[in-house]
């Protein structure tokens, strides 16, 4: 592969991420959310992987297929089930309205790519270019896991945050470390686990998935 | 050489002019078609504009000249666009003040003075078309100028042949995920600007959810041929840039009289596919209620402004 095409297809690798976390504070079905988040995680796992083929490493290359899978298949499948056992379809009324949202998250973004300039600057590969994007992505799945009421919205925004770590750190490392991936990704299945029974706690409890539900304390 | 030269702006102007309706009237006829219906001839908007412009003209009671002058406005900014966009050719004797933002500005214009026209004669759909069209207008064209943004510094140059020349010369210099979402942003921005769904539904009268037809609603006659020309050259003007800013294959990069003939070709079928296109999307696509229209608009402001910043980064 010649460098031009890696760099263009790391850098619409990327991207796609990227507008796929913009497109999460757009969206409110819960379920073209969740979609959303399975294209960010075969985006962001594929980064992995493109990385691995550049390197010539079998390891890299099995490991970021095995994220690909959780990422974009398990985990969206698990939160698909969440939101379809739950009563609510939709993010009706997120505390920053759509528009706003929208607005902040160009204004994270550009941040993002402002603060990063001193890493940018450090080294010319084509990883180090995209490594803004991975910090815009984590910044914009913070703000959505900050301002969305649903319960599911929320676990997007976390995931979306966790996507843009590994992103990062894949681009940083210039490959996925087994250990820390292997980790790291057991720990997000682990707690994205969790929370789905949390949220099927919290629909017997209150049938609802909105958790300013949460606020009040009861017996 | 310099006649044929000469001849490209009059060539695109025809173009425009006649294909305008031409368009408008083939995007009806497979909407129709998809729909289940036989639908009208694809020519009828020409017939429609003949009987309108031989009609008498009639303008409200109250209405002053602002009314009067606003679809000529609308009509001449956009022929000069008209023969400004690079179309056909890439040159042309206008070339070299074929600027994006003097592009994106010329636009503006028409949809301002048509604005301006709703409002003059003081009625209720006027007034609530005009403010719809600028709430549109206000998110739109900073949409417009951030993709031209990103554009021109992914090419170098905010002179549209100029920008398209480099694009057909060096392909490489715009393969970057900047490229894509400025031109996302650009159809989100063009669906708007020429009030096609998921925006304002072109084929309804419903008070509710009409922008441009309550805009028109107290033309008649020449006047509202006037409107109606203008619109669907605009339309076409729309088309053309996103046509040629995406695939700008095709286009004569000379004016000898086969260049041009092969370029008027490869144009109208570029056109052609893209209002297709634009149908079949239509008749998938339901109206986005008008609350949810600025985070349509909010959302293609961002990826413009993605584009402009990846753009900046891009090596």
């Amino acid at each position: 592969m010649s460098r031009s095409a890696y760099a263009d297809l790391l850098n619409l690798l990327a991207g796609i991420a990227l507008v796929a976390a913009v497109l999460t504070l757009w969206r409110r079905k819960l379920i073209a959310i969740v979609r959303l988040l399975a294209v960010q995680g075969a985006a962001v796992a594929a980064v992995g992987i493109l990385i691995g083929i550049d390197n010539d490493s079998a390891t890299e290359i099995v490991l970021a297929s095995g994220a690909l899978v959780l990422k974009a298949v398990v985990i969206p499948l698990v939160l698909l089930r969440v939101v379809r056992r739950g009563s609510e379809t939709r993010e009706t009324e997120p505390l920053v309205n759509v528009s706003a949202s929208l607005v902040a998250a160009a204004l994270l973004i550009t941040i993002a790519f402002a603060t990063t300039r001193a890493v940018v600057s450090l080294s010319d590969s084509p990883e180090a270019g995209v490594i803004p994007i991975g910090f815009a992505i984590v910044l914009v799945g913070f703000f959505a896991l900050a301002t969305r009421r649903k319960a599911p919205a929320q676990l997007v925004g976390f995931l979306l945050f966790e996507n843009g770590v590994a992103l990062v750190a894949v681009l940083a490392a210039a490959g996925v470390s087994s250990v820390v991936e292997l980790g790291v990704s057991l720990d997000v299945l682990l707690a994205v686990l969790v929370l789905q029974v949390l949220t099927a706690r919290m629909q017997d409890q209150f049938d609802s998935l909105d958790l300013d539900h949460l606020q009040e304390l009861r017996d | 050489m310099n006649t044929t030269r000469a001849l490209v702006p009059i060539l695109q102007l025809l173009l425009v002019f006649v294909g305008g309706p031409l368009i408008v009237g083939v995007i009806r006829k497979v909407r129709a078609r998809l729909e289940g219906r036989v639908g009208a001839p694809i020519h009828q908007p020409l017939r429609d504009l003949r009987k309108l412009f031989a009609k008498e003209r009639i303008a409200p009671e109250h209405a002053s000249w602002v009314f009067v002058i606003a679809p000529a406005v609308l009509m001449t900014s956009a022929a000069v666009t008209a023969v400004l966009v690079p179309m056909v050719s890439t040159v042309s004797p206008f070339a070299q003040v074929s600027d994006l933002v003097t592009i994106t500005a010329l636009l503006l214009l028409g949809t301002v003075a048509l604005a301006l026209g709703a409002l003059d004669p003081g009625t209720a759909f006027g007034g609530m078309g005009a403010s719809r069209e600028m709430t549109i207008a206000a998110l739109t064209e900073p949409t417009l100028l951030l993709s031209v943004a990103a554009i021109s510094i992914l090419t170098g140059t905010t002179n549209l042949p100029g920008a398209i020349n480099e694009i057909i010369d060096r392909p490489g210099s715009v393969s970057s995920i900047g490229y894509v979402l400025a031109l996302v942003a650009l159809g989100i921005a063009t669906l708007a600007e020429s009030t096609r769904l998921p925006v304002d539904n072109p084929n309804t009268h419903l008070e509710l959810t009409m922008v441009h037809e309550a805009m028109v609603l107290e033309y008649a006659g020449p006047d509202l041929a006037l409107v109606e020309t203008g619109s669907s050259m605009r339309l076409v003007i729309f088309l053309g840039l996103l046509a040629n800013l995406l695939v700008p294959w095709g286009i004569a990069t000379g004016s000898g009289v086969a260049e041009l003939a092969v370029g008027t070709l490869t144009f109208g079928l570029k056109i052609g596919v893209l209002a297709v296109a634009l149908s079949v999307f239509e008749v998938f696509t339901a109206k986005v209620r008008l609350f949810r229209v600025p985070e349509l608009l909010a959302l293609s402001l961002v990826l413009s402004f993605l584009g402009v910043i990846t753009s900046v980064v891009h090596p």
